[in-house]
């Protein structure tokens, strides 16, 4: 938005002219954060990447060489494949919810009204109260004989006397439970994150459009969703980055089960590495999530290149 | 909503738009709410499953709220996350604001792909590094101690934090600084006494934003502390007080609740500031 502003203003502006004390300075305030990070982010990443080549557990001190040996048994076993099925398929199904509904609940939040600031504060509520906490609310909702979804269902006639959905212990019907758990959880964030793009669109836009006589549903099509379609993108990114990541809703939840039918990556390196003592299998299942990551991060660095150019 | 002419019409829409945002507000609110009630309930209340759920059938009472704070460690907990909390704020302040300072305004042109490259290292999920953090955490002789976390929550604060921290500095005008300096300050002096106060709003900001991290980690404390009296909130409620087939209800629903407002509250001050944050990287 800003280029071809800067672009002709370049050669006037003046090059930010730093002497070199200021540079030595910049490198000495900088030094302590990069040395933190690089010690507590690059370390354990690289530690974790020998440890999935080694034969690591808890107990052991002698490290031996594996070779690929962990990601060969990884590959032949049958519940990592499922955890793989359930992590994508949990991923998508709850993204696109996600991004369907925070557009909607963004548009609504968009004109001002009374009583604005505390309907965005119930519908921030659950980004931000701690997210172990607010599954166990939910732990409680789907509990299997006081389910307040089952009460109401069965008080509107919806399900009949002899009907009686356990959530979180029939295979389906726990998927669908923890998907719904991190759509109402990721929602707010998606959604201040698109309100933030709406309000970036010039009002001139919209007043020419209605000028012109665009309804509606021409001027979501047209003007609404294109112009936000790369903050949308940057949403619908961190919310894939922290829904493939996560393993706390179903560690809260179900533990993985019933059968492993809800077990994510996540969830079985953690089982596989910790209580089980495993950490190089661990460590090897979780490297799974990383060319994910890098998709991200390389989808994100294109879109702020294009904002930068366009 | 500006497109309905006649007033009928505009009456029709915004019943809409009220059903609409009633629909996602029960949807986002209605687990708090359901806290909130439970938390009240009398148990012999809470296991009729023949009366109506949503009404307090016997008065309510406080009993759920005296079990938690005097018959566990629920206080404890609070207390352990508050003092991490405070310990990890101030050890991200310390990084992060010289760095922050240091990418908007002392390092030239490498400064905005450095800056994205420490972004990105917040990307990195706890889930990738939980299990060499055991073994180097086992190493240092933190185990079950509460300095393994305040050495380890700082690695996804200090990133999203010095980025946070760049933003609101570029946003400070050059000439300030020149004047100060042209008024005898050194660079550093300037930084110090002139930007820093300036800036007041965003440090600010990343206390608040670090404070809500640390009382959301949940997969490092599960991993490194084992002993109940070392939890945090957000791994003690989950594991200790949800165990066996024997849920105290009421005191649980009660102990996710008194924490999750405050921070919810606090945090919808500064949530303009966050998103901005989060998207200034990406989308201009």
């Amino acid at each position: 938005m800003n280029s071809p502003r800067s672009a002709a203003a370049a050669p006037i502006a003046r090059e930010p002219t730093l002497t070199e004390r200021d540079t030595a300075l910049g490198r000495w305030m900088l030094a302590p954060a990069l040395v933190y990070i690089a010690l507590l982010v690059g370390f354990p990443f690289l530690l974790s990447m020998y440890y999935s080549l080694s034969n690591a557990t808890v107990g052991n001190t002698h490290l031996q060489f594996a070779g690929l040996d962990n990601f060969r048994q990884i590959v032949q076993d049958g519940t990592f494949w499922r955890s793989m099925r359930n992590t994508l398929v949990f991923t998508i199904v709850s993204q696109v919810l996600v991004v369907i509904l925070g557009k909607i609940l963004a548009m609504a939040l968009y004109n001002d009204f009374r009583g604005k600031w505390l309907v965005r504060l119930l519908i921030l509520l659950p980004w931000v109260a701690p997210i172990s906490l607010g599954t166990i609310g939910w732990l409680w909702i789907f509990d299997p004989v006081y389910s307040i979804i089952n009460w109401t269902l069965r008080a509107l006639g919806l399900i009949g006397p002899d009907t009686w959905p356990i959530w979180l212990g029939q295979p389906d019907l726990a998927m669908i439970s923890i998907v719904l758990v991190d759509v109402w959880r990721l929602l707010p964030l998606a959604t201040v994150i698109i309100l933030a793009g709406l309000s970036g669109i010039p009002q001139d836009i919209h007043d020419a459009a209605h000028m012109d006589g665009a309804g509606f549903w021409r001027h979501l099509l047209r003007i609404n969703i294109p112009l936000v379609m790369p903050i949308m993108l940057v949403a619908l990114l961190f919310g894939i980055v922290f829904t493939f990541t996560d393993m706390i809703i179903v560690y809260v939840l179900t533990r993985g089960g019933p059968f492993d039918s809800t077990q994510v990556l996540a969830s079985l390196a953690f089982f596989t590495g910790v209580p089980g003592g495993d950490l190089a299998q661990g460590a090897a299942i979780s490297l799974f999530l990383f060319p994910l990551l890098v998709a991200v991060v390389i989808l994100l660095l294109t879109i702020a290149r294009r904002a930068e150019v366009t | 909503m500006r497109y309905a002419a006649t007033p009928g019409k505009r009456w029709a829409s915004g019943f809409g738009h009220f059903l609409v945002l009633a629909a996602f507000v029960v949807f986002t609110a209605f687990p708090f709410y359901w806290m909130l009630i439970t938390t009240f309930k009398s148990t012999l209340d809470l296991v009729n499953t023949s009366s109506n759920p949503f009404l307090f059938n016997l008065p309510p009472t406080l009993d759920n709220l005296r079990v938690l704070f005097f018959d566990t460690q629920y206080i404890r907990w609070v207390l352990n996350t508050l003092l991490v909390g405070f310990i990890v704020v101030v050890i991200t302040l310390l990084l992060a604001v010289p760095a922050g300072y240091s990418l908007a305004r002392l390092s030239g042109h490498w400064g905005k792909q450095l800056a994205i490259g420490i972004f990105l290292t917040y990307l990195i999920p706890p889930t990738i590094l939980f299990i060499p953090f055991s073994r180097i955490v086992g190493w240092l002789g933190l185990q079950d101690s509460l300095w393994s976390l305040i050495l380890v929550y700082p690695s996804f604060t200090v990133p999203f934090c010095t980025w946070l921290m760049m933003g609101f500095f570029k946003a400070v005008p050059k000439d300030i600084e020149e004047a100060a300096m042209m008024d005898g300050l050194s660079r550093f002096g300037a930084f110090w006494k002139v930007v820093v106060p300036l800036s007041s709003a965003g440090i600010l900001t990343i206390v608040i934003f670090t404070l809500t991290l640390v009382m959301q980690e949940f997969i490092y404390a599960l991993t490194f502390i084992t002993s109940s009296s070392q939890y945090t909130v957000s791994v003690g409620v989950p594991t200790f007080l949800v165990r066996g087939d024997v849920y105290f209800w009421g005191s649980l629903m009660g102990a996710c609740l008194i924490v999750s407002l405050p921070i919810a509250v606090l945090y919808n001050f500064f949530v303009d500031r966050f998103v901005a944050g989060f998207t200034v990287g990406a989308v201009k």
